[in-house]
Order: C-alpha cells, then structure tokens, then sequence
C-alpha cells in the first residue's frame, strides 16, 4: 500500500458518524424516506451512496433506491484533454420523476462535477428536487452550488490535495489533506488535473 | 488505457487493450440509448461529416444517430447528389467540405486504403465505415461487443465467418479482431471466394459448411452479393444456398446456446433461411442495437486526439 502523507481530517469513525448524521438530516427534511432516491457520482460518491442508503433503511426500514452515475460524458472540458476519461457505467434503475432525489459525491471543490451531475440527472427525468450531501465540503467554488448536507466542511487551500479513502475500493479508510507547502512546486502538473475530478480525489 | 492512434482504420494493427476499451466504452454507451432522453452533451460544437460514396442504410444511419446522441453537428454526403458526379475528386471534395470547419470524417469507400488517403490530405479524425475489399472496423467491433455481451467472453468461442472471404471487409476486419481478442476463427465459403494466399489469415479455412459448423459457437453470416455470381464466381444462386446456406438443419452441429449473426442486408432464403434469421439464437437485431454504441464509443474516444500542431 502506498503512504499516504499528510494530515488525517476523518477516520473510520468519523466517516462512520458524518454518514449517519446526514442521513438523520436527509429523513427529517424530507418527513422520512418515501419520496427518496439516491444518487452517488462514480467512483467514491457511489460508496457513499450506498452507505447512505443502508443507513436510512436501518433508521426507517424504508429501501431507499440507489443509482451510479458518472458524470464524464457531461464534463465542461472533455475538448481540452488528449484523451478521453474513462467511461463508466451509469445505472440509474428507476424513475427519477416527482422523487426528491438525494446526490452524493465524496468532495465538493469547484462545483463543476456537480454542475455535470444536475444536467445528468434531469436527462432521465423531473425530479421534485436534486438535494445535494458530499462528505468534505473543501470551498473554492468556481460555479453557484451549495451542499445541503455536509460531512465536514475544511478550509484548504487551491493546491492542496484532499483524498478520501473508503474501503470498498481502498484498503484503507479516511480522509487525508495534503498541503500544497509540503509537496514540490506542484503548479502546471496539478492545475490541468484539478478540475477533472473534485479536488484530484479519484487518481 | 488508450488508443494509440487518432484515427480507426481498421482492426489489423488495433490491439487487444485497445479493442477491450472500446468495447468496455460501448458497455457503457449502451446504457444511454435506453435512456428516456438519449442524448449526452459530450461532443458539443464537434461536427462530424459522413462521407459515404457507397450505399448503405445500417452503417449511415447508426453513425448519424450515434453522432447526434453524442450532441455533435452532422453533415451528410451522399455521392449520389454531390459534385463528385461532375468529376471532382475525393481529395478535392474533402478539401473543400473541411474548408467548413471539420473535425471527424467518417467515411465509406469503393477503393481499398481510401480512410488512409484522407489522414494523409487532411487533419480530422478518420473513421473508416468500409473501404474496399480491406477493412469495416466498427462492424466488427460491434460483432465482437455483440458475441462478448452474449458470453461474456471472446477467448475460447469458436467463430464461424461464412460467405464471399475474398470480398467481404467485414470478414478480414472480424477476423483481426477476433485473432487479437483470443477467439478461434474459421472461415467458410467456396473456393472461387477465397482469396489467393487465404492461410495468410492464419485461420481454419472450410469449403464445407457442414465441416465449419461442427462444433462452433458463433455463426456469423455474411451477405452474398448477386454481381458475383454474374462474375462467374460460382455457378447459380440455387447452388450456392444448397452449400452454403445456414439451415435449422445444419443448427443442430453447433455448440449448445449458440449465436446465429448476419451484418445485413440479408438475402433470406440464399445465405441464411428466415427461420434461422428469426429464431431466438438471432441477435441479428441486437447487432444493429449495439452499433449504435460501439459508434458512440469510438467517435468519444477519438474526439479527444486533435490534430498534434
């Protein structure tokens, strides 16, 4: 396993607490679970989603369904790389008309994702409302979207690296902050790479 | 994972990672044409030109429609009703059709090699949709995504490409293809079809059907054309489906849960019977479903390999 340096912001138990509590705030604003659907943007706001999900059916006992999206096909600067992002796929199995959809992602930065994300989603349908919940809220917004539900929000700064680690994908769980000061003059390498995914959590 | 190239010319020099990204980027197209609104951002103020100097109903009409669903800008070019009937040139017309501001050309050819004499003459990204006798890449791949989406798998399946080897291009572009993903590859057809060196291939070469389909898993048919037999090629139409034409009889020495396959057009009761071409082993409607997303696929892909200034 490589290291992670820097500094730990949650760790299994945080994540664990974050998790629960947003659920407890996604079913009492929305007077429980009936009119729910969650949607987690590939690869970690999936996990996330899922987590959320099996969280509000052990409070309700209500199964909340859970759609995959990935959001590259709806990226603003697909023309300015040399090669294509992967493709994965988006499984959206169920209507998304009149439902009060929940969307997941594990770090809000520019907002971009998001803002590929909500043009995702009404292509399938109407939904009552898009309701928005990321683990780490890390600022530096470049487009007018706020979260409604918000893990942890931390102060970063542009360069600096936030990675969320979940095991179902990683062999490890947290969420690390890596300063910029700490690396070596970061600059031209880190800025094309940054608005590809929501502050470079998904290398 | 990548393509190497900013042009698909055909399947002899792709790779097998290069054909599993393909595939596994149509895997995931596949999932948008069942959408309620088909349609993705992606390759908005790309504009793309169908060049076909051949005709062709399937392949035009699944581009178009892949490009559309991607949001680029289409232009078609039919040979028909373009000044190429008053004697200008490939080069010239393209030339000219770029002048507009081009960034993709796909494009079908009578001459073999035509997709390689436009990336020499102009600077978009080359999709070749049939050139010749030589090469239809995208119709093998969505053969391949078709078989693989079946089964699973392309390693290990017995394949069977019955008809015109010697003409057909989707019989040379499967048989790359296939060779590179692991499949095992026989070719089937009359001898006067067979092109002179045909062991080049590298495949199991039969003249009887009966001896091809013996133990295969995948049958996949291709259309004989009438100008043939008008060649001389083989004796009469009658001859040729008492041979070589894919019977409900001949179904029974295949592998269990066989595939039948035909890239259209089909000429019932000659190569294949309508009984088979309707039965449900067929995909044959699934192959023109898939197309669609093996195009999606690699218009994506190679939309983001510009032009090296």
């Amino acid at each position: 396993m490589p290291r992670i340096k820097g500094e730990i912001l949650l760790d299994e138990k945080k994540i664990s607490r974050a998790v629960t509590r947003i659920s407890h705030e996604i079913l009492e604003r929305n007077s429980g679970a009936e009119t729910l659907v969650v949607i987690g943007i590939l690869k970690r706001g999936a996990d996330l989603a899922k987590r959320v999900a099996g969280k509000i059916a052990q409070i309700e006992g209500v199964e909340v369904p859970v759609g995959l999206l990935d959001i590259n096909l709806y990226r603003d600067d697909v023309h300015s790389k040399l090669d294509q992002p992967i493709i994965a796929r988006t499984e959206i199995l169920f209507d998304v008309v009149d439902r009060n959809v929940i969307l997941v992602d594990d770090v809000l930065f520019t907002g971009r994702t998001i803002r590929a994300a909500l043009d995702a989603i009404i292509d399938f349908g109407r939904p009552r409302s898009i309701q928005l919940a990321v683990l780490i809220d890390r600022g530096h917004r470049e487009y007018p979207i706020r979260p409604d539900y918000v893990g942890k929000n931390i102060p970063t700064s542009k360069d600096d690296r936030v990675l969320v680690r979940l095991t179902e994908r990683d062999d490890t769980e947290m969420v690390v902050i890596e300063k910029s000061g700490l690396k070596k003059k970061a600059g031209a390498r880190r800025s094309s790479a940054k608005t590809r995914s929501e502050g470079g959590t998904k290398k | 994972m990548k393509l190497r190239s900013r042009h698909l010319l055909g399947l002899e020099e792709t790779t097998a990672s290069e054909i599993k990204l393909i595939l596994d980027t149509a895997e995931s197209f596949r999932e948008i044409i069942e959408r309620p609104i088909k349609k993705v951002p992606t390759l908005r103020g790309v504009t793309v030109l169908n060049l076909f100097y051949e005709p062709s109903t399937r392949t035009r009409i699944s581009f178009e429609l892949a490009e559309k669903r991607l949001s680029a800008d289409t232009i078609n070019f039919s040979r028909a009703l373009s000044s190429v009937t008053k004697g200008e040139s490939l080069k010239d017309t393209v030339k000219n059709i770029e002048a507009l501001k081009i960034n993709m050309i796909v494009v079908r050819h009578a001459s073999t090699g035509a997709p390689y004499f436009l990336t020499q003459c102009t600077g978009s990204n080359i999709i070749n949709a049939g050139d010749g006798r030589h090469e239809h890449p995208t119709q093998a791949l969505l053969d391949m995504f078709t078989i693989r989406r079946k089964y699973g798998r392309l390693e290990g399946l017995r394949v069977v490409l019955v008809g015109d080897v010697k003409h057909s291009r989707v019989i040379r572009s499967n048989i790359w293809g296939l060779k590179t993903m692991g499949a095992s590859v026989a070719i089937c057809g009359p001898s006067t079809l067979l092109p002179y060196e045909v062991e080049e291939f590298g495949v199991d070469v039969y003249t009887h059907l009966d001896e091809a389909m013996d133990g295969a898993d995948v049958v996949n048919v291709m259309r004989i054309q009438l100008e043939r037999q008008q060649a001389g090629l083989f004796p009469s139409m009658r001859e040729y489906t008492r041979l070589f034409c894919v019977t409900k009889e001949r179904l029974k020495l295949l592998n269990k849960n066989y595939t039948i396959m035909h890239p259209g057009p089909m000429n019932r009761g000659v190569e294949i019977t309508s009984e088979v071409a309707d039965s449900s082993s067929s995909v044959i409607l699934e192959q023109v479903t898939n197309g669609q997303a093996v195009r999606m696929a690699v218009l994506y892909l190679l939309s983001g390999k510009q032009r090296e200034e």
